[in-house]
Order: structure tokens, then sequence, then C-alpha cells
């Protein structure tokens, strides 16, 4: 069977604008949360997000790249070039059907949308920007990556909401694994943070208000949890297979060797403990490795109460006994929820956790919940040899994704 | 108003170009403007001339003098059958 590794890790997300700024930030237990900037979020109830800091497009790209990029499109071009930067890898034109890109988004081009609308309804415009379609489709984000690196095979995008870039990881390690491809870019990317979508999310009352200190919002696991708190930004992975890797020499982050998908099918926002659970064990059955192997999970840990709970009692369902030894955390904490890129975050936290022995904490964490009564190692990074990890997605809508990494031997 | 110099001011900003390598002459290939680019050059002049170019003229912009004189005759309300005739059995702009 053909073996799936990580060779290349890029990020442009709140907590920092490369793989290692991000990381950093994330072993400090600095949280990116801050007042809203990149509009004035006077009339919001919740003013705060975790937003990308000091983000000028024009530092990245030239005027008419732009004009055809919404921000969801500018920050999955910016990790991927991370992504390939750090793989060290010289494509040759004739592998080119070999290598293909998948990305995950929840809400596509989100500003553009907002803006476009605002202009239509509110300032009574007769038309709409051409280049509105084309910025907002889901799909933008992958064409664009596919373009500006010569990705000439498989290529599509997923939208499961907060599964989205699990799901996009998932697909494109299979992809690799069943030898459709050999080399692959994915990830997710999101730029959600409107004044409508900020109103949507306000309404469905599950967002931290931060008030006071909004760095100290997003406390999951934690007693006096608030809510979630918003993100932006986006993460790409390169995926590729063993054999290809070793020829070119390539520096190995870890392998990728399972993947769990499931539905809830019971509600559209309310998860229920079978339906992650099936995911966690899919992904462990893959992998051929046992609960007591798992040595790290990264929770889906948005700081709602309902996800802690039910990701809690998901993890004792499955891993019984050693639900208490695993160490787990929620870098949700620091860079926010970053919707439909968020799986893409947390696996780089993850992959990285597992190739340099040291795993990111739960930030914000002050008071022990007897509901949530595991290892969420609290506040505190923890330096340990890591042999097994997984990263969950738990999305609205029930459809989880779990992805699996192993330190490679 | 000068419609030239609006429309060449017009294709520069959209285009990203300097005004002064926009000529009455200059053909849309030989500017590098696609059809993509067409559509969003056609929605900025008529955001600029407060008008609706019809799809049928629009077919027959390729350069920037066909701009100006389809555009001259839309803003004098001229009919622009012939333009409407010349573009007939052509395919709607490129964009799919």
């Amino acid at each position: 069977m053909r073996r799936v590794i990580i060779t290349g890790i890029g990020v442009f997300a709140s907590s920092g604008k490369n793989a290692k700024s991000f990381f950093t930030s994330l072993l400090e237990g600095r949280s990116a949360v801050r007042r809203i900037q990149q509009f004035d979020p006077a009339q919001l109830s919740v003013q705060i997000a975790a937003e990308i800091p000091d983000y000028n497009p024009l530092d990245y790209f030239p005027a008419k790249r732009l004009d055809l990029l919404d921000r969801f499109s500018q920050y999955a071009l910016l990790a991927s070039k991370e992504a390939l930067d750090s793989s060290g890898i010289q494509l040759r034109d004739e592998e080119r059907p070999r290598f293909g890109v998948v990305t995950g988004t929840g809400m596509g081009g989100a500003t553009t949308f907002d803006s476009g609308y605002y202009n239509l309804y509110a300032k009574h415009a007769t038309r709409v920007h051409p280049f509105t379609i084309p910025k907002i489709m889901h799909n933008a984000a992958t064409s664009q990556v596919c373009m500006e690196f010569g990705a000439e095979g498989p290529a599509l995008t997923t939208a499961t909401a907060c599964s989205s870039a699990g799901h996009a990881i998932g697909e494109a390690f299979h992809l690799i694994k069943y030898d459709i491809a050999d080399m692959m870019l994915a990830g997710g990317t999101e730029a959600p943070i409107t004044f409508g979508m900020l109103r949507s999310w306000e309404s469905v009352r599950v967002l931290a208000t931060g008030n006071g200190d909004p760095s100290k919002a997003c406390r999951p696991f934690s007693a006096d949890r608030e809510g979630l708190v918003m993100g932006e930004g986006a993460a790409m992975i390169l995926l590729e297979e063993l054999e290809h890797a070793k020829q070119r020499g390539a520096r190995i982050y870890g392998e990728l060797s399972g993947f769990g998908l499931s539905s809830d099918a019971s509600h559209i926002t309310q998860p229920s403990i079978d339906g992650p659970a099936r995911a966690v064990r899919m992904a462990l059955a893959e992998a051929k490795v046992s609960p007591e192997d798992v040595d790290y999970i990264n929770a889906h840990g948005t700081g709602t109460r309902v996800n802690d709970f039910t990701e809690t009692q998901v993890i004792k369902e499955v891993f019984k006994d050693h639900a208490r030894k695993v160490a787990i955390s929620s870098t949700k904490s620091m860079h926010g929820h970053v919707m439909g890129a968020t799986g893409a975050v947390e696996l780089a936290a993850t992959i990285l956790a597992v190739d340099q022995g040291v795993i990111p904490p739960t930030a914000n964490y002050t008071t022990p919940d007897p509901e949530c009564d595991l290892d969420y190692v609290p506040n505190q990074a923890r330096e340990t040899p890591l042999r097994v990890a997984i990263s969950n997605s738990f999305a609205f809508g029930g459809l989880n994704a779990v992805l699996l990494v192993r330190r490679f031997e | 108003m000068d419609v030239s110099a609006k429309v060449i001011e017009i294709i520069a900003r959209e285009q990203h170009l300097d005004v002064s390598k926009i000529t009455l002459n200059s053909t849309f290939a030989e500017l590098g403007i696609d059809s993509l680019d067409g559509v969003n050059i056609l929605f900025a002049l008529e955001e600029e001339f407060k008008l609706d170019i019809p799809d049928t003229v629009a077919q027959n912009m390729k350069s920037v003098r066909q701009v100006v004189d389809s555009l001259t005759r839309v803003l004098e309300g001229k009919d622009v059958s012939d333009l409407v005739a010349m573009a007939k059995g052509e395919s709607s702009p490129g964009v799919s």
C-alpha cells in the first residue's frame, strides 16, 4: 500500500504569518484574538475576532492580480507558497498531471459577497461587479492555487462547514494512497470577518463576547467558557507519496496515515457522540493503531458548552481508560475558529507537535469543569515525544473529519 | 466631454496600465485584454457614463477606437441596429 507523508507546511493565520511564527506563538500560549479592525464593529454585540494583524494585500500581490482575488484566495496562495517553498520541491513538467490541489472553505469569498450585496441593496447599485462570481465561488482558491503553481492533477473544493479542511486533506491523502496522484497541496482557507457574517453568527448565540480582555475570550474546556471566537487565515500541507519524496531526499515532517469521516445524521447544529466517535475509530483503523497508541488529540475544542462536553464524551467512548492519559488541547483558544480552514490550521499545529515533540496548550484555561475532566494541557506547552496524534473536526451539519498523523519511521 | 480620453483613462485604470501605453489604435489583443477583462471594462464604462451597453454592441468592442465609436453613438442616442446586425450570429462575450 502506498504511504503518504508530509513534506511541506504553510500557514498564514492570526497567530503567525508563517508556520514557524505560528507554532512559536501557540507554544507561548499567546492568543491572537483582538477587537475587529477590518471594519468598525461598534454596532455588534460581539466585537472581537482572531484577525491576521496588519494585513495589506498589496504587500503580497500586484494590483492587477488582486482584482480577481478575494481574501480567502489570497490566504490560500500565501500558505501554498510557503508549503511548496518549505518542501524544496522542484516540479518537472511531466509530474504536473500527478500534482493536485484540494482546499476546504466554508464560506468562499465572503468579503466580496458582503460588499457586493451592500452596494446592491443598501446603496441601490444597478449592477454588480463582473468579477464577483469568479471571486466568490468556493473553488476560486483551489483554481488560483492550481494556476499559480501549475498543478494539473486532481483538484477540487470541499465545503463542509468547520470540517471543510479536514475533509480536503483527507481526500487528498486518499488520492495519493490510491494512486490517483503523487503530490497534493491540501488544506483550507477562510476570510469570514465581515459585518454580515458576524451578525449571522451572533444570532446563533455561540460567540464569546470577550468583554474586557479579548485575548482571554476563548476558553475551551474551562468551566468559565463563553463560546467560540471567529478567526481567519489558511493552512496548506504538501502531501507526497513516500517513494517520490525519498527519491528527492525530502525533509519529512510526519506520516498521514488515517482519515475517518462520518455523518451524525441527527441534528443540523447539535453534535452527537456516535458520529464523531465513528470518525475517530475509522481513522485509527485505517492507520492500524489502537487507542492506546495515541499520545495527543488536537481537539475540535470550540469553547461552546455543547462541543466541549460532547467531545469529552467522544474521547471517553473511544479511548476508554486511555482517555485519562492522552493529552488533549484546543489551539482554537489562540488562533480562533478558522471555520472552513480550521482543520488545516490545527493539522499544521498537530504535525509540528509530532515533529518537534512538544504539545501546544489550551490557553485561557482557568477553572476545571466537572463534566470535562480530562487532560487539556492547560496554559503551558508540554515537551514529550509523540508517536501518534489525531486532529478532530466536528462541523455544523454533523459532518465529521478526523486525521491521524504519526511520527515517520 | 472627451469620450476618447475618458475611455483610455478607464482602460488604463482597470488594466493597471500607464495611459501613455494606450492609443485609439490599440487593439484589446495588443493590450492583453482577455474576455473577462473586457467584461470588467464594460462594467467600468457603464458605471462612469451611467448607461447600459447592450451585449450586441459590446461584442464589437475589440479595440479602443471601436469602444469610443460605439460608446459615442450610445451616448448620442443614435440607432445602433447596424452594430446589432453585425454582431448577429456571433457568440456572446466568452465567459463560460
